[in-house]
């Protein structure tokens, strides 16, 4: 059984939390410069030029690529032979706080009924998943919630089949327009219950953008709906093109014979993701 | 390791306007058209809204005139030492939509965000000759650069979502309502037939 120290974690914490809001990934980034280069309108092209000229600005001067830094999303993939030495939730949410504070960045939680702000970005919402191996990784995804709000679920009939997840999920894209800050990653979570089906949708994001879903009949699935909502021409901002969605990412999961949830999490191009394995 | 080395660069022939807007400058902007806005403007997102119309149904007086004035949709990180502000890109607009027409009513001349408004407001624009801008989503690093002078003027305890007077100089939006009522989000959708 191998031994991670609490403060080890805080300290990963902080740093993922800082580095999330001010650098891009290279997938992200990767992913912006194509659409740049296939995009037909030129408002938009402009548009997307001025994006990744962000994303260097923000880099360079570490000033947060945009300014909701979001509510922060922990995933926590422990192995089964290692153990933290105290509470890891604790030391996760200690990190939040540490990061938000010594990294300028926004405090956007607050209680959902009297709107008080918490003032420290805590509590984060954290997810534990046990793994094989003996090591602690750590994947922070800062939501913003531009494109949060434009999330969805459906418990649709099996009958509804392909067709009707494509539908439900183009339409949702499409009719969110300008809101969540096209062009979006698109995460669907297929199957399991009402709230797997929303977890899988967020976890869907985790993976690097554009990376098609391992089984060959859900990565033509991805394809598909991708195709029908840049189709629809709403383009970055809603400026028109041919870039609404930079991708679209399905995880799926075993449902009851009676169900078919299909939850859409509507990730913003400023894709803000980072991971450390302890 | 940085993929990219760019000059920070806007927009080429952008419509220059002064803020605060004239009713001359207003009736001249179509929507479409891609702006560069300097001069004053304040700021305010959903809690200030909310703030503003509980002291409107008071009968209390704003802490700041609003009247003839840009409000712009941002809660913006904190400044760094040494800089003026930092990320402060727009918010999205419908959830400002139930209090819009309660300060259009009052005198606002323009509110910027991104995203497209309820048909209320888009109606009580048309009434009051108010238009609507929307400014580049998630790209709050860049636009910072555009904000010359910050200054808090009420509900610090906000955190923020507090009200601020921002200076700006050269701040890029594109027109999307105008006082013609035309919406400019409307006008790309029915381009692509849709």
């Amino acid at each position: 059984m191998r031994l991670i120290d609490p403060a080890a974690v805080t300290r990963a914490v902080r740093d993922l939390a800082i580095a999330a809001a001010c650098d891009l990934e290279p997938d992200i980034l990767d992913a912006l410069l194509a659409a740049r280069d296939r995009e037909i309108s030129p408002l938009s092209r402009n548009i997307l030029e001025l994006l990744l000229t962000n994303s260097d600005i923000a880099s360079r001067e570490k000033i947060p690529v945009c300014q909701d830094t979001g509510i922060a999303v922990i995933f926590a993939f422990l192995g089964r032979e290692a153990r933290v030495g105290g509470d890891l939730a604790i030391a996760i949410q200690e990190g939040v706080r540490q990061g938000y504070s010594e990294g300028f960045l926004r405090m956007s939680v607050c209680d959902p009924l009297t709107r008080v702000n918490t003032m420290t970005n805590t509590p984060a919402v954290i997810h534990l998943e046990l793994v094989e191996g003996d090591t602690l990784r750590l994947c922070m995804l800062p939501k913003g919630c531009g494109s949060e709000n434009m999330s969805g679920l459906a418990m649709l009939p099996p009958s509804a089949g392909k067709p009707g997840i494509v539908r439900y999920v183009s339409e949702l894209v499409v009719k969110a327009g300008s809101n969540p800050c096209p062009p979006v990653t698109v995460g669907v979570g297929i199957g399991g219950s009402f709230e797997k089906a929303a977890l899988l949708a967020k976890q869907a994001l985790l993976r690097p953008v554009g990376q098609p879903a391992d089984r060959r009949d859900v990565a033509d699935l991805e394809t598909e709906i991708l195709t029908v909502i840049n189709e629809q021409g709403q383009g970055v901002h809603g400026m028109g093109g041919n870039n609404t969605a930079l991708a679209v990412h399905i995880e799926v999961y075993p449902s009851h014979i009676a169900s078919l949830p299909v939850a859409v999490n509507i990730q913003c191009h400023a894709h803000r993701h980072k991971e450390i394995i302890l | 390791m940085s993929l990219l080395r760019y000059e920070p660069r806007f927009f080429a022939d952008l419509v220059k306007v002064i803020l605060p807007l004239t009713a001359e400058t207003m009736a001249g902007l179509e929507a479409g058209d891609l702006v560069s806005l300097s001069g004053v403007l304040y700021t305010g997102r959903d809690q200030t809204h909310r703030r503003l119309c509980a002291l409107l149904e008071q009968g209390e007086p704003l802490p700041v005139d609003l009247r003839g004035q840009l409000l712009y949709y941002v809660g913006p990180t904190p400044a760094r030492p040494g800089q003026v502000i930092g990320a402060a890109g727009p918010t999205t607009s419908y959830r400002m939509d139930a209090y819009t027409p309660q300060l259009l009513a009052l005198g606002l001349a323009a509110t910027m965000g991104k995203g497209a408004r309820s048909w209320a407001v888009r109606q009580a624009m048309r009434q009051e000759g108010a238009i609507y801008l929307a400014t580049i989503g998630g790209a709050g690093a860049l636009l910072s650069k555009c904000i010359k002078k910050s200054e808090l003027v009420a509900f610090a305890d906000a955190g923020p979502e507090a009200l601020f007077r921002f200076e700006v100089e050269g701040f890029p939006a594109v027109v999307i309502n105008d006082l013609a009522g035309r919406d400019y989000y409307e006008m790309v959708a029915a381009k692509q037939g849709s």
